[in-house]
């Protein structure tokens, strides 16, 4: 590469519609954005600022933009196992036990074997060995997201893309599957992009937050979180970089609280 | 001891309990531990304790000569016609040919219902040029089948077999096709993002999301089956309970037919509780299948 670092993904001038009727609304516009190999980033944005969009475009489920997104110089316009996806539902299947939902990410064609092998790692990775046997209705919220993780990280992909994915959980067991995931990123060393509507949570996570604007859906900042890690959420840089990133999400709100008082 | 046998029955007949529910029901006994064993009890009692004092008033009532014993002959006139029956083999040989039928046309039909509902449920067209004829063929009754059967297929077994087929095949066909169009969008969209062939996605997605629902044509579909032989064989046949039942009416017989007409009912819960033992085996992930 040119620049020394690689980039993992590359955004330019996306841009998205979504036809309504006889309208059309805009959903994202001229996003560019460049990702690091091995960076953690966090999406935030009032729900409906087309975030999830966003991701979805990235992992190849939606067709229809104007722009260009390649991941490492090859152009995405479809999905692939070069990038996971892990959804705010879990979406296993009710009739696989947890070992075969695993095994479901894998392509057919590897052997029997080597699949058991493959799963046996990724279970240890999200510490549910015991539960290989179990089916999914058997297991906690907490424990779903994690198969799903393990699910959408078994190809080894460059990127793993998070959409919301502890937003159905309670606040303990979100907390506690935060830590996980920073403990999985640096084993796995997976970029890793998270779409989330929570700011601590995009802090506690991220190397880069990307705030997005509403209607239509653009980066309007990016904020650096260089700290150390497991940050403490007291923290005083930590706090400033809160408030900072919650000024962006007020300064809109107020002007709309008048109508309301 | 004789309220545990009971127990035991009850539980049967409720098609046992899955092992993930044993969790929920014993939460749910700590609950109300007191409770819960009274209800039990009363439901024994009401479960069994009803059919008995029916049958000892209808006793009673032949052995007073307020029942005709030519028109309704006493329980025990028929219980003693059963256990000669079974002695002599005839109630077998009779049984033995309707469920042979029974197992052939339900065969068929679940075949024919299941793949016509998996093409239907998964190609639109197929579904759009099949609704018509659907619409007009599934309200008609089976036993309206059986005289144009006959004229096509003769007096043998294939036009039983036949109406036995079209009797299951409706219910099949119309709940796998629901099954398959319920399919999670969700699943699907998962599986193209992991690359998956039509086959994989056929077999590891579609189906298994339908079973819960084809399950349910399944058990329909014997009811219909079990039902369409007998009038099958009441119109027109040599052997098969429904030739029981109607060769003694001819030989006025009352206690003949009404064995008959009881062993259909039974054998009618059996089959029904069969299925039911295999879909909780086959679906023992569902939660939603409750007893």
């Amino acid at each position: 590469m040119k620049n020394g670092l690689e980039k993992i993904l590359k955004i330019e001038y996306l841009n998205k519609e979504f036809s309504i009727d006889a309208g059309s609304v805009k959903v994202l516009k001229d996003i560019n954005l460049e990702i690091n190999e091995n960076e953690f980033i966090s999406i935030v944005g009032a729900s409906g600022c087309g975030k999830s969009t966003l991701l979805r475009i990235i992992g190849g489920l939606e067709k229809e933009f104007k722009g260009n997104l390649y991941s490492k110089n090859n152009k995405i316009n479809k999905p692939g196992l070069d990038r996971g996806i892990v959804f705010q539902e879990d979406r296993l299947f009710p009739w696989l036990t947890i070992e075969k939902n695993i095994e479901f990410g894998l392509p057919e064609k590897i052997n029997e074997l080597e699949k058991k092998k493959i799963v046996n790692r990724y279970l240890e990775l999200v510490g549910l060995e015991k539960f290989s046997k179990a089916y999914p209705h058997q297991l906690s919220g907490g424990m779903k997201q994690r198969v799903s993780i393990a699910r959408g990280l078994i190809n080894n992909p460059d990127i793993l893309l998070l959409d919301e994915p502890f937003g159905a959980l309670d606040a303990f067991t979100r907390m506690n599957m935060q830590r996980e995931i920073l403990n999985i990123w640096e084993k796995e060393k997976t970029t890793m992009i998270l779409v989330t509507h929570d700011i601590d949570e995009a802090i506690f996570l991220a190397d880069r937050v990307i705030v997005m604007s509403n209607r239509p859906g653009t980066i309007k900042k990016v904020i650096n979180v260089e700290l150390p890690r497991p940050r403490v959420r007291s923290n005083f840089d930590y706090i400033k970089i809160r408030n900072e990133i919650y000024k962006e999400f007020f300064e809109e709100s107020e002007k709309t609280l008048e109508y309301y008082i | 001891m004789i309220s545990l046998l009971f127990f035991r029955i009850r539980k049967i007949i409720n098609g046992g309990m899955k092992l993930e529910e044993i969790n929920i029901s014993i939460e749910r006994k700590q609950l109300s531990k007191r409770k819960f064993k009274w209800s039990n009890l009363v439901d024994e009692i009401l479960m069994f304790g009803v059919p008995i004092i029916i049958i000892l008033i209808w006793e009673i009532s032949s052995r007073l000569g307020i029942l005709n014993a030519s028109i309704l002959p006493a329980p025990s006139t028929i219980w003693d016609t059963l256990v000669s029956m079974i002695v002599s083999g005839e109630i077998f040989i009779h049984l033995e040919t309707s469920l042979l039928r029974v197992i052939k046309g339900y065969a068929l039909g679940s075949f024919l219902g299941i793949t016509l509902g998996t093409l239907m449920g998964l190609i639109k067209k197929l579904d759009r040029a099949l609704t018509f004829i659907v619409g007009i063929f599934r309200p008609i009754p089976v036993i309206a089948w059986v005289p144009i059967l006959i004229l096509w297929l003769g007096i043998d077994e294939a036009s039983k077999v036949t109406v036995i087929t079209i009797g299951s095949f409706w219910p099949i066909l119309l709940n796998t096709i629901h099954g398959i169009k319920n399919t999670d969008k969700k699943y699907l969209e998962l599986a193209y993002t992991l690359e998956k062939s039509k086959r994989v996605i056929l077999f590891k997605i579609i189906l298994p999301s339908a079973l819960p629902s084809i399950f349910t044509g399944l058990r329909i579909g014997i009811g219909n089956a079990w039902m369409s032989v007998v009038g099958a064989e009441l119109i027109a046949a040599a052997s098969g309970i429904g030739y029981l039942i109607s060769y003694a009416r001819e030989l006025s017989q009352p206690d003949v037919m009404l064995v008959g007409v009881c062993s259909i009912g039974i054998i009618g819960l059996l089959i029904d509780l069969i299925i039911k033992g295999i879909e909780k085996r086959v679906l023992r992930w569902n939660i939603n299948i409750q007893s």
